[in-house]
């Protein structure tokens, strides 16, 4: 299916790497941003009486089983496994929605405690931040979720690794990105 | 001209170089298209159009400062038009032209039937298009944007700037960052994967070179941007907090988002110049570049540079003296590599056997008059003698100089160059002499005053100025130049309508040019190259000039000559509307912003729509 | 050639700008007038004259080679030339040392106009608004605007702040630009040489009137300076002619009293500037016009006209009334 190609990285594949690249530039600067405005809220409710550690890490936990998940989903893929193909592809999804739930759960309370997306810098920064993170868990849920129809449609074969392998490549990324805002917000208070 | 041992055998008369079936017709198919070729000619006939529009507000800017205390035009429409010029003339002109100028030539550089995705190289056109006439809607709307090309807060905040016009600034940039983003993923991975055999890294031409390295910059450059603008927008629209001093936020963050773009931004806009320029001279000289590894590095130091230097756009914020000093010295810096390629550009000269055509002319100004630009740089480089010229006139003067007397002598240059590749047409020398000439006089008559005006104490973005200040003889003199401009534009377009009329074949290589892109006839067929070429030199089509021949032997030359038809049948991309449905789904999505989530919603479902159409289309 | 045009203009219109005597031009950064601005004008003349000497070299080095080898008739195909590495490490260090020249200068002119003044005599602090200027001097207990004096020979050091967005303070002849910025103060100083009256513009783009926020900083010798002093920190004076008294009731009982603020009068409005002693000003309406009486009726008919945008609305008033505001606030000295 892939063209050949000057350095043999199948075309989509390099693309996802270039747009990888610069989604770094995009989370670097909305890290960069929060740090910059920690702890220069100048009314609350601020960061340490409302962030809840142990929920986060469950949520933390299950993205990276997702990514787990995912690891799985192209290996049965590049090994022609279909049956299991359709199983690790629903699950990878099914647990970056699971994520975006803890994430609800969380913004719910968060408004509930008084902390509006404008009430103070940390509000404003860390509602953009780990929204526009969320925002990116959500288009690879959709992603993985169409991916997942067409294996159950019978339409994803090995041919498809690549297709699969860039769609894992985001997701990873997507992952790691949380790990290091993880890290920023919860435990680096 | 054109020089026979290079021709290919037999290129007809125009009406028979467009091959059966290569093209459809009719405005469907341009609606459609996922051909470079085309797309680029979109891209430069959008961008042209813009860069009509932009230089009519100009124009009225200096009417506006003909005289003193001068009532033509008031003051908020005043201030309408120099962020309308200055943004459109950034995003909506000059990066279409250069982009146009990838579209067109880089595939064909090297040896590539199209880029890498020629779905989404339409996709960025048609959200460019959009985002552009998006923006220019404003003015039907409630006014243009008022905030300045860089729109500093807190004037822009809904507080001081409780209109729409800025929303349509955020929204558009917003907007046309998509596009330009996927452009300069796909040209990355294009330059990187699509290079035919033997076009090695270091045999590309330098506008690949300067292609590739400003894709780069893009990607890393428009995030910031990007994040910049949507917390401006969450503010304007969302009450968040984040340049509000009064909550504790800093006005002055936004001003290092936007220019930690907007530095890598100007070398955006002058790399490719630089790289047009690299591959004119020394067509028009017979001599291949001089130290070519060096420009080639020059022009990646310039853009790593580029990206540690924002802050000597904030010297009179009150940073302090360490940062200032060390930002000083990092802009200082780049001058070296710049000076280096403008040496290499003379060298590659002294020696050769020069030919003032058209493109060369242009080319030659970039070099003479980017010096005067990049030394005003210099001179903005140093903090404390920026005190006194940050925000006045002698700025405006600097960044003219790099602007037009760079970006767009290199655009032009390209412009006379490839435009025979392009239509199959030459254009009239003469005329495009003139134009030259007009244009390097306009230039100088209109801006080199500024550099006075503005050490006299005229600040920017005033629409007039007291009597009084000395300024009205320098202002005048501008103002003529300005004119200039208007005058200079006639020849431009007297040629093109004579290339359109009697403009007569141009020929595979009517300047007897080393690279790939003068293989195949003009205009490429659809497929450019009927058999992928192998290449083995750095200036393929020159190497017979570099051996020793036997007589009536072509070493070299003749693998490289395209054959008219190719031996085997060429599969090329289908055309696609998707790309355009995913851009109208944008569009509509950004227009929500204004009118209502609903209008959002209905966006995000065409460009889902959009999306699943796209990835679903069979492949070819 | 056009570029040799280019440099004779520079060197014409060069010369005729540096030539002509400062007071052509009141708003110039080349006539410094200060330590401060001296410096900087130092600093920027040097680099002024390498960068002549780059510009002339390039030119002159460009120039030469396109007449030299210009395409001649039947001529052989040049000798094609890859490189020379000794030139590319050459024209890599020249303007490498050329560079080193200008930063050196320009390193210890920062390190001493980005810090505070070694030690300031006066502090005045600067307040920008939307499109004017509010100058105190907490120490000597003045509030003023627009217009402010300084005594010639000693520092002055200016605090500057902002009411709203950006503005940029900027008196050329004194010192160089410096920030207004919502949520900071920042700092500049200068000793003025001489008496005079130098001429300021906002320099930070900060919306419709822009172009109309001016001021004046006027340096007077220590007397004149101490007796302007004197006169600021009285309060208004009581208005003696009958049309000014007339006019100060006009003031007291219309939409004035609610924006401006007359010391020793109910009058106590902070939107507007002080108007404490307008009469002593030199211009009104932010260095727009000059402060005569005919300005003045003007100013407080048409206050968009003169300045679009501005907080001051119009306030239907009569002619007389009008006459009768303006020998009233012309006799506040
Ligand atoms: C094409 C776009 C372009 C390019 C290439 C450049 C190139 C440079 N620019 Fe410019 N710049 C702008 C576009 C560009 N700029 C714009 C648009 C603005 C205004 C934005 C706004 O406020 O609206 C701006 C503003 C700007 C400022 C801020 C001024 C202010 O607002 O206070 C500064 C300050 O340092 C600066 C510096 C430089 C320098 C040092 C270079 C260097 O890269 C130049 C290097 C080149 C040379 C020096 C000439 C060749 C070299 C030699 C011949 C070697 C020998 C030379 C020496 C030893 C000196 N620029
Ligand atoms: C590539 C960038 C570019 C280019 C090419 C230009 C071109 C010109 N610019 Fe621009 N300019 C900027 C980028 C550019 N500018 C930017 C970034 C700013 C800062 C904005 C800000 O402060 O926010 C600026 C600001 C700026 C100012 C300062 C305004 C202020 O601070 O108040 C002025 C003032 O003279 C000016 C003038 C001009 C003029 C006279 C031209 C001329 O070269 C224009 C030439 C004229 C034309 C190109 C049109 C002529 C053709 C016709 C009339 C054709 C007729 C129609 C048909 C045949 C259909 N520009
Ligand atoms: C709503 C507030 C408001 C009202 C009412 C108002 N002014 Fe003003 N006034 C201002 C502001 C704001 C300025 C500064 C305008 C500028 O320069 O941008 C000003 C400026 C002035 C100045 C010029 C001061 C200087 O030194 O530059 C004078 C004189 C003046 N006002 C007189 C009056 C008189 C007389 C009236 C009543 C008829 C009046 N104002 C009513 C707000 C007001
Ligand atoms: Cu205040 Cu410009
Ligand atoms: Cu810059």
């Amino acid at each position: 299916m892939e063209m050949p190609t000057s350095t043999g990285i199948p075309n989509r594949k390099l693309a996802m790497w270039t747009f990888i690249g610069s989604e770094c530039m995009l989370f670097g600067s909305l890290i960069a941003t929060y740090l910059i405005y920690k702890g220069r809220s100048l009314v609350g409710p601020y960061p340490d009486e409302l962030l809840n550690i142990p929920f986060i890490t469950v949520t933390t936990f299950v993205l990276l089983m997702s990514s787990l998940m995912m690891v799985l989903a192209l290996s049965a893929v590049q090994r022609g496994d279909r049956r299991m193909t359709k199983v690790w592809l629903f699950m990878t999804p099914l647990l970056g929605l699971v994520f975006l739930a803890g994430q609800y759960i969380e913004f719910s309370h968060f408004v509930h405690e008084g902390l509006g997306l404008s009430r103070n810098l940390f509000s404003s920064t860390f509602f953009v931040l780990t929204g526009t993170h969320g925002a990116h868990v959500a288009g690879g849920v959709l992603w993985l979720g169409t991916l997942w129809g067409l294996a159950m449609t019978g339409r994803l074969s090995e041919k498809n690794t690549v297709s699969v392998e860039i769609a894992g490549l985001y997701w990873h990324f997507v992952d790691v990105v949380w790990i290091v805002l993880f890290t920023i917000i919860y435990l680096l208070q | 001209m054109a020089t026979s041992e290079t021709a290919v055998s037999g290129v007809g008369p125009l009406a028979e170089q467009e091959h059966e079936g290569t093209y459809a017709g009719g405005l469907w198919s341009w609606l459609t298209t996922v051909d470079h070729k085309r797309i680029g000619i979109l891209y430069f006939v959008t961008g042209f159009l813009f860069l009509l529009i932009a230089g009519v507000e100009g124009e009225l800017i200096r009417l506006q400062l003909a005289r003193p205390e001068n009532r033509l035009l008031d003051p908020e429409f005043y201030n309408q038009l120099f962020t309308m010029h200055g943004t459109t003339m950034v995003f909506f002109a000059g990066m279409p032209l250069i982009v146009a100028a990838f579209n067109i030539v880089v595939p064909l550089q090297i040896g590539a039937r199209d880029v890498a995705f020629p779905r989404l190289n339409a996709f960025s056109y048609w959200v460019f298009l959009f985002a552009g006439v998006f923006l220019y809607a404003s003015f039907f709307f409630g006014g243009a944007p008022d905030g300045g090309w860089f729109a500093y807060t807190p004037l822009t905040s809904k507080q001081y700037s409780p209109g729409t016009g800025i929303d349509f600034y955020v929204l558009a940039l917003l907007l046309g960052g998509i596009g330009t983003i996927a452009g300069g993923v796909n040209f990355l991975v294009t330059i990187i994967n699509m290079r035919a055999p033997g076009v090695r890294l270091m045999r590309m031409p330098l506008f690949t070179w300067m292609t590739f390295v400003t894709s780069v910059l893009i990607l890393l450059a428009f995030p910031p941007l990007t994040v910049g603008l949507a917390f401006m927008l969450f503010d304007r629209m969302f009450d968040t907090v984040f340049f509000n001093a009064a909550a504790g936020g800093d006005p002055l963050l936004w001003q290092h988002l936007f220019w930690v773009f907007g530095h890598p931004e100007v070398y955006i806009l002058i790399l490719p110049a630089f790289g047009i320029v690299s591959d004119v001279i020394p067509t028009f000289s017979k001599k291949p570049l001089f130290g070519y590894p060096v420009v080639v590095f020059s022009g990646v130091l310039i853009a790593f540079l580029g990206f540690g230097v924002w802050v000597h756009h904030m010297f009179a914020t009150g940073l302090g003296p360490i940062v200032n000093a060390v930002f000083g010295g990092a802009t200082m810096l780049i001058a070296i590599p710049t000076g280096v390629k403008i040496f290499n550009w003379i060298a590659t000269m002294w020696g050769g056997s020069l030919r003032f055509h058209p493109a060369m002319l242009f080319a030659v100004g970039l070099v003479a008059t980017f010096v005067v630009g990049g030394i005003s740089g210099v001179m903005h480089s140093s903090p404390p003698a920026d005190l006194q010229q940050t925000d006045t006139y002698f700025v405006v003067a600097h960044f003219h100089y790099v602007l037009i007397g760079g970006t767009v002598f290199g655009l032009f240059s390209g412009f006379y160059y490839w435009f025979s590749k392009v239509t199959g047409r030459l254009l009239h020398e003469g005329l495009g002499k003139w134009h030259f000439w007009l244009t390097f006089l306009a230039l100088n008559v209109t801006f080199f005053p500024m550099h006075f005006s503005g050490l006299l104490g005229q600040p920017r973005r005033t629409f007039t100025y007291a009597e009084g200040l000395g300024l009205e003889t320098y202002n005048l003199i501008s103002t003529i130049g300005a004119l200039l401009f208007v005058v200079a534009f006639v020849p431009l377009i007297a040629n093109l309508l004579y290339a359109w009329r009697r403009g007569g074949p141009a020929g595979p290589n009517p300047w007897d040019a080393s690279t790939l892109e003068w293989t195949m006839s003009s205009p490429p067929p659809h497929y450019n190259f009927a058999v992928i070429p192998e290449v083995e030199a750095r200036d393929p089509l020159w190497v017979r000039y570099d051996r020793e021949t036997a007589p009536g032997e072509d070493v070299g030359a003749r693998p490289l000559l395209q054959p008219e038809v190719p031996p085997k049948p060429v599969h090329m991309p289908s055309p696609s509307f998707w790309p355009l449905v995913l851009s109208v789904g944008l569009l509509i999505a950004t227009i929500g912003f204004l009118t209502g989530l609903v209008v959002n919603l209905i966006g995000v479902g065409v460009t889902l729509i959009g999306l699943y159409g796209w990835a679903f289309e069979p492949a070819d | 050639m056009n570029d040799r045009k280019a440099l004779v203009l520079t060197l014409v219109l060069g010369a005729a700008a540096l030539q002509a005597c400062g007071g052509d031009y009141p708003q110039s950064a080349l006539h410094p007038q200060s330590d401060f601005a001296t410096r900087l004008d130092e600093l920027f003349r040097g680099i002024f004259w390498w960068a002549v000497g780059v510009f002339v070299v390039v030119e002159g080095i460009l120039i030469a080679t396109l007449f030299r080898y210009r395409e001649k008739r039947r001529q052989e195909r040049p000798k094609p030339i890859h490189g020379h590495t000794g030139l590319e490490i050459g024209w890599t260090l020249v303007p490498a040392l050329i560079l080193v020249a200008i930063a050196i200068p320009t390193v210890r002119t920062i390190f001493v106009v980005d810090r505070p003044p070694p030690e300031a005599d006066l502090t005045v602090e600067v307040i920008g608004k939307q499109w004017w200027w509010e100058f105190q001097i907490p120490e000597l207990d003045i509030v003023t605007a627009n217009e402010v004096h300084v005594p010639v020979g000693r520092t002055v050091e200016f605090r500057v702040r902002s009411a709203d967005v950006l503005h940029s303070f900027w008196v050329p002849r004194l010192g160089g630009k410096r920030d207004l910025v919502p949520g900071r103060e920042n700092m500049l100083w200068f000793t003025a040489d001489t008496a005079g009256v130098f001429w300021g513009q906002c320099a930070e783009y900060c919306g419709t009137s822009h172009a109309l926020m001016s001021f004046r900083i006027i340096a007077a010798q220590e007397a004149d300076f101490e007796s302007w002093v004197a006169r600021m920190q009285e309060p208004a004076v009581a208005p003696q002619e009958q049309m000014a008294r007339l006019g100060a009731g006009v003031f007291m009982s219309n939409a004035c009293v609610g924006c401006h603020r007359i010391e020793g009068t109910p009058a106590q409005g902070i939107v507007g500037p002080d108007l404490t002693h307008v009469g002593s000003r030199t211009t009104i309406a932010a260095g727009v016009l000059e402060n005569t009486p005919e300005n003045l009726a003007r100013w407080i008919k048409t206050p968009q006209e003169i300045k679009p945008g501005n907080y001051m609305p119009y306030v239907a008033l009569t002619d007389e009334q009008v006459d009768q505001l303006v020998a009233y606030l012309l006799s506040l000295k």
